[in-house]
């Protein structure tokens, strides 16, 4: 099982290089991390998940919060936000009507698909991490070329006054 | 004004009047401005030192001490500083030059990467890449590395920096929105704490670093004496209590005291101020969880549950909490009586150990020859030293007896730190005299620190245990390899009277425990270092002994 850690950080040089390496030093595992500028440039936000037990989870959040540069860290509830990957898949065409059933899959799973042509095909997905792996599922047996996916990034539901 | 001009006007505003370094290409402008300004310049032989010296210094005056070196293999030569004094908590501000920033990433003629380098040992780093940056990056820095947690911060200025002239204003506050140091301790968890060392039957106290780093010292003997609970501590906290007090037991750990491991493990309830439950103190873990219930103080949230889980944990600064646990107590007229079968108990067991427990026959054996400079070394005194077997030693058979002036590399464990940062406390604190309790192993590290202690006046004792072998290495070859003695040998060399002679210091052999006794005192009395060397016997080993990997209850005691 893995968590979804939101880190809010001082958008500044350095500030990744910091947070990677204390996962890297205390020897903890990121498995997807993800950031960007939020609303305001003077932060960052970090969408880092792991697969931690619930002590080293807890040690993970403070120590990340001991960082002078994080401003805020939170465990986010999976039942209560939105989290999301993108992943570009390339996918081998071996005959012609491959391309139909291919686009057919990727309509049912709300998929964009880019770049079709007679030896491979793109497509574009953006859900939740179990969904993607049901579509990788699906697709696997066409032959997949290449993957890239961008990590998880999420939101809390809600407004943090509301409730 | 230039940066270099902005930052010894913002070292003066911070207070320092003093820093240790050693000048290079990428801070000569430092240097230029250091020329012309109140700031004493201790020059050092190696950059090491000289951060040594700033934790000695910092340690000691509770503000951060400052050190100084160049680009490159000056900002490499401070790594081990600025990591032995993040593995302490000591305050220190490392400023290091740096190439111009149009030579940054170019692989220039003495650049290092010091901020990659030394991210995980330090509490910051600041690198400005404009002048106008350096006051307020100056008073950011003396904020984090003294407040909550103290830990060194390293100010690295790329040369053009230094040298740019630009109007300065210099901040009179500052504000980092990622840092709250300041954390008022919940007074439900205190209440809760208390109820359980009064509602436990055999209470203890692990006092740690925290209790020196915050000066709590009234307010832990003052929770020990209304409680009457016996105290121990780890190595770090040794002397935040009285060692001479008779509800002291000394530190706990692999070479901890014999009767503080076992009234450690049992304990039913202890209240640990400023520890962190190091391997080193504690042992095995497992041991600790089983029977015992454990009330945490700590300055740092982030200690709470990282070595060990706790029942009740206060957050907040040690010494503000303890005061608040001696209001309450006092309030509320709480008390418990020294009679009680625990106490009895206790008592009894130091007194046994005390009595029975075999010292090593040689007649410079380490008990004799420690006790012999507690005898003579005015309480007061400072007292720090290096790593190895001395320090283990000193440990058991050193009584510090005012709180607060024993300091050592109890975390990273710096072979060569304790002369240099006693030349730091002596610094600090020019009125007491200042002992490093030394092994030659350590000494030999940055033994060229003597010429900073005769050229600068900063005189210092070097008590220098000599076993002609890296003596704890070698009681571990003799202990877990069966014997198989390899690169300890350090054989009769130097002849260190005649190296402290050759630096203009004073040397004197002492090869009797009289010889001891009169050697301190003649280099009380002198207004130059002096180095006393003690040939000792190299197969002594320190015991009681708790093997790694194992519980504070299987301590080996010698036979």
């Amino acid at each position: 099982m893995w968590s979804i850690i939101s880190v809010l950080v001082e958008n500044k040089p350095g500030v990744l290089f910091k947070i990677t390496n204390l996962f890297r030093a205390k020897n903890y595992n990121i498995d997807s991390i993800s950031v960007g500028v939020t609303e305001n440039p003077e932060f960052s936000k970090m969408t880092i998940t792991t697969a931690a037990e619930e002590k080293q989870l807890n040690q993970i959040i403070k120590q990340l919060d001991k960082l002078i540069d994080t401003v805020e860290v939170k465990l986010l509830d999976e039942k209560k936000s939105i989290y999301r990957e993108l992943v570009l898949m390339k996918i081998k065409v071996n005959k012609p009507s491959d391309i139909m059933e291919i686009t057919d899959l990727a309509n049912a799973f709300k998929c964009n698909v880019h770049d079709v042509r007679k030896s491979s095909i793109i497509v574009e997905i953006t859900a939740t991490p179990d969904r993607i792996d049901a579509f990788e599922d699906l697709i696997r047996g066409y032959g997949i070329l290449e993957i890239a996916r961008t990590g998880i990034c999420a939101l809390e539901r809600g407004y943090r006054d509301e409730s | 004004m230039s940066g270099a001009r902005s930052l010894m006007v913002a070292l003066e505003k911070e207070g320092t009047n003093i820093v240790f370094g050693l000048p290079g290409g990428a801070n000569l402008p430092i240097y230029d401005e250091l020329y012309k300004s109140n700031i004493r310049h201790i020059l050092v032989r190696h950059e090491q030192s000289a951060s040594h010296m700033a934790d000695g210094y910092g340690r000691v005056s509770r503000r951060p001490g400052v050190c100084f070196a160049t680009s490159g293999p000056g900002a490499t030569n401070i790594v081990t500083g600025i990591a032995t004094a993040q593995a302490d908590s000591s305050p220190m501000i490392a400023v290091t030059g740096q190439v111009p920033t149009k030579m940054i990433g170019k692989d220039a003629f003495q650049e290092s990467d010091i901020l990659g380098i030394t991210n995980p040992i330090v509490k910051y780093a600041f690198q400005p890449m404009s002048a106008a940056e350096i006051p307020e990056v100056v008073k950011k820095a003396f904020y984090i590395s003294s407040t909550g947690r103290p830990g060194p911060v390293l100010i690295d200025i790329p040369k053009d920096v230094q040298q740019n002239e630009v109007e300065m204003v210099f901040p009179s506050e500052v504000k980092i929105r990622g840092y709250h140091p300041w954390v008022d301790p919940d007074i439900k968890e205190i209440e809760r704490a208390i109820d359980m060392l009064l509602t436990s039957e055999r209470p203890i106290i692990l006092a740690g670093g925290g209790v020196i780093i915050s000066g709590a010292f009234a307010e832990l003997q003052s929770i020990a004496e209304l409680l009457m609970i016996p105290v121990v501590t780890t190595f770090k906290g040794k002397g935040s209590f009285p060692e001479n007090h008779p509800l002291s037991l000394g530190p706990i750990g692999m070479h901890g005291h014999a009767e503080a491991n076992k009234m450690m493990v049992e304990a039913d309830c202890v209240l640990a101020c400023g520890s962190r439950f190091s391997d080193r103190s504690v042992g095995t873990f497992e041991e600790f969880e089983k029977h015992l219930k454990i009330i945490h103080m700590d300055v740092d949230p982030a200690e709470i549950g990282k070595n060990q889980t706790t029942n009740v944990a206060v957050v907040g600064d040690v010494k503000t909490s303890l005061r608040i646990m001696v209001k309450m107590l006092i309030q509320k007229a709480m008390k418990r009586s020294g009679d009680n079968p625990w106490l009895k108990h206790v008592n009894e067991t130091k007194e046994y150990f005390r009595q029975n427990l075999k010292l090593h026959p040689h007649p410079l054996g380490a008990a004799k020859v420690l006790r012999k400079l507690r005898e003579v070394l005015p309480p007061q005194s400072i007292v720090t030293t290096e790593v190895g077997q001395h320090q283990m030693w000193a440990s058991l058979f050193f009584d510090v007896i005012h709180p607060g002036t024993f300091f050592s590399s109890t975390g990273l464990g710096t072979m060569g730190w304790g002369f240099p940062a006693a030349i730091g406390a002596k610094a600090a604190r020019p009125d007491v005299p200042v002992l490093d309790i030394a092994g030659e192993g350590s000494f030999n590290m940055t033994e060229n620190s003597l010429a900073v202690s005769v050229l600068d006046n900063l005189p210092v004792i070097v008590f220098l245990m000599n076993n002609f072998s890296l003596g704890m290495v070698a009681q571990w070859q003799r202990t877990f390899y069966d014997r198989r003695m390899i690169g300890i040998d350090l054989k009769d060399c130097p002849d260190y009277v005649k190296i402290a002679e050759a630096y203009g210091a004073q040397g004197i052999r002492a090869e009797t425990i009289e010889d001891v006794g009169k050697a301190v005192q003649t280099a009380l009395k002198s207004n130059v270092a002096t180095v006393i060397d003690i040939p000792i016997d190299p197969q002594e080993d320190v015991l009681p002994f708790v093997a790694p990997g194992t519980s504070l209850k299987d301590m080996i005691l010698p036979s």
